[in-house]
């Protein structure tokens, strides 16, 4: 009788851990509407590091994976540069960072990320994920790819997550504003009407 | 030079072809709607109503419908894979290759890519900017990112938001069989 209670423990254990340790297994890999948010301090292509607790009056951010080489990131880079100078002032910044590994994707390299940053005139910053340790905890699987956080007593919830628009190649056809709408609601404190959506995006590498 | 183009892709595009050229001196005899890029292309180009009717065939084959673009590194990487399948199982898996290039590449990378990569199997275009509307509905869990592919047949569909090597795809293949 011992024996099998010690055997069903076992059994118990090695199941807990095949599905801890799995995160592509169950729904650990990324973050959902509502998760805390980790911070990061990654280098900006000024040099410096940033993170997220450096902005004390923010009421929020957006985090923006986003990249040189991907045309449908390139297509949206106007668009990102507009929703930083809309909302920046009301207290909801754009972070963007750059996931590629650059060793894969040399038009990605922090040197080539600094050329972009100076052409386009980025008033946001746009940092590297060196070692590419950011964008799995975000869940983040193509560029560009939109988090809205929320900033809160104890941390950052996750309220948005996916495409800027509902349309990648006209700027004049889109029809929803799916990050305005998002940020607007998130900043009227209602309820955020549609939370995920999605795009077609180039994955991350 | 353009004939040419047009012969190979009519030819590489097999039993569908007669539908094509009917349908590209169709459009190119009417008004064109909103600009002219669609009547000068030899390959179909779909909104996703369009392209529903390939991801629903009712045949006896395996259906592998990839999802890639020229601009693409890793769907470039996999596509041989698709093209090897095709071929060597022909009758038995019927492979498409639905390409999401933009308007502006299609003929600057799209078209000289097919030519020189010789592509056989069926090569049409997603042309569909409301895709938050779409990608759910060729899967709930498709990200958007690609490569990424459908295999299907009448009784069964799985979804694959990955690259493949050659043995993966046949061995995921397999399991329709």
């Amino acid at each position: 009788m011992k024996a099998i209670k010690i055997l069903g423990t076992c059994i118990v254990v090695v199941l807990v851990c095949a599905f801890a340790f799995n995160p592509r297994e169950t729904d650990a890999y990324g973050y959902n509407i509502g998760d805390y948010a980790t911070d990061f301090n990654l280098k900006n292509v000024d040099g410096n590091m940033i993170s997220l607790g450096m902005y004390e009056d923010a009421k929020g951010f957006l985090v923006i994976f986003t990249c040189n080489t991907c045309p449908y990131a390139v297509a949206y880079e106007d668009r990102i540069i507009a929703l930083d100078q809309k909302y920046r002032s009301k207290g909801v910044p754009v972070i963007a960072i750059m996931p590629n590994n650059p060793e894969l994707k040399p038009g990605d390299s922090f040197s080539k990320m600094q050329e972009r940053a100076e052409d386009k005139g980025f008033t946001f910053p746009y940092l590297i994920d060196e070692g590419q340790t950011v964008y799995p905890q975000y869940g983040a699987t193509k560029t560009p790819h939109v988090y809205l956080l929320e900033k809160m007593a104890d941390g950052n919830i996750v309220r948005y997550i996916g495409a800027i628009d509902d349309n990648y190649s006209d700027a004049n056809a889109v029809e929803a504003r799916f990050v305005e709408n998002a940020v607007d609601e998130m900043l009227a404190g209602k309820p955020i009407s549609e939370m995920t959506t999605r795009a077609i995006g180039c994955s991350i590498r | 030079m353009k004939q040419l183009i047009l012969i190979v892709l009519v030819l590489a595009l097999g039993c569908r072809s007669e539908k094509k050229v009917e349908q590209s001196l169709l459009s190119a005899t009417e008004a064109p709607s909103k600009d002219t890029r669609e009547v000068e292309m030899p390959i179909e180009v779909f909104d996703f109503e369009g392209l529903k009717p390939l991801l629903h065939q009712t045949d006896d084959k395996i259906h592998v419908i990839n999802f890639w673009a020229t601009w693409c590194a890793p769907c470039i990487k996999e596509l041989p894979y698709f093209e090897r399948v095709g071929q060597e199982q022909a009758g038995t898996v019927e492979v498409t290759l639905v390409s999401l290039d933009m308007p502006g590449m299609w003929k600057k990378q799209l078209l000289p890519f097919i030519e020189k990569k010789k592509l056989q199997s069926t090569v049409v275009v997603l042309d569909d900017p409301k895709q938050n509307i779409w990608i759910p509905q060729i899967d709930d869990n498709w990200s958007g990112a690609i490569p990424a592919t459908l295999i299907y047949t009448k009784n069964q569909r799985r979804f694959y938001e990955k690259p493949f090597t050659y043995e993966e795809l046949v061995a995921e293949i397999d399991t329709f069989k």
